[in-house]
């Protein structure tokens, strides 16, 4: 079994997993929302403020948070480690991988913090 | 990684081969990821203007009339139906459906038809 220290999971196996699970949450999501905002159109700040600040969509928002942060990890993942190579960076690679994966799960973090901020702090 | 003979040949130049139409769907979807992931701050920066309060609520809606704006939330939009679309055939075909060679080549025609339309639709909405 092949396993990498920057992969969300450890091992592929597990990382296809969470993938897929994540997908099925945020597909929900998509779809649902976007359906909200269909028959709401035209909504005013009151309607749409209570509609964020409900439970049920309180926690849709947290899961989606979570969801979008594991989801873009695995998949940029992928992608750094298919483009980022030896075979187009030559000896630099694992450098320029590293930086580039130090990058994205920074700016996963804040985005995760900022989401969680937004939904949960009464902003 | 083993060495295993480096006399083989290896041809990994994107500009010299061809793309079948599952290879662009397949390379569409991963576009498109790294795109949301790029357009994250936008839609959170949105998601927290909408919420702030019943001004910054009202500025939102002056930008997001703007013919600007409209695009680059239509091109968010876009990126996000393909992606959910694509993401969708690949769970299909996780539980075996459309795994053959002509099942392939043919849900990934679907794929670019079926947001291709999503697509156009959303954009009237939008509009």
């Amino acid at each position: 079994m092949v396993t990498s220290v920057t992969s969300l999971g450890r091992n592929g196996l597990y990382d296809w997993l969470i993938q897929r699970v994540t997908a099925l949450i945020l597909g929900v999501y998509f779809i649902f929302t976007m359906g909200w905002l269909m028959t709401h159109s035209g909504v005013d700040y009151l309607t749409w403020k209570a509609f964020m600040g409900s439970l049920c969509m309180q926690i849709a928002n947290t899961l989606v948070f979570f969801s979008v942060s594991a989801h873009a990890w695995v998949g940029l993942w992928t992608v750094t480690t298919d483009y980022i190579t030896t075979l187009q960076f030559g000896s630099k690679a694992t450098f320029a991988r590293l930086t580039a994966q130090l990058v994205i799960a920074l700016l996963t973090l804040v985005y995760l913090l900022w989401g969680l901020v937004m939904i949960w702090g009464g902003a | 990684m083993a060495i295993v003979n480096d006399k083989r040949p290896v041809n990994l130049d994107l500009t010299t081969i061809k793309f079948p139409v599952p290879a662009i769907a397949s390379i569409i979807h991963r576009i498109t990821g790294v795109g949301l992931f790029v357009a994250l701050p936008i839609l959170l920066w949105m998601l927290d203007r909408s919420l702030a309060s019943p001004e910054t609520f009202a500025d939102l809606k002056d930008l997001l009339a703007t013919p600007l704006a409209r695009f680059v939330v239509w091109g968010i939009v876009a990126m996000l139906i393909y992606h959910l679309v694509a993401g969708i055939k690949h769970l299909l075909m996780d539980i075996g459906i459309g795994e053959t060679l002509e099942g392939g080549r043919r849900g990934a025609f679907l794929v670019l038809a079926v947001s291709a339309v999503l697509i156009l639709l959303a954009g009237g909405w939008i509009w």
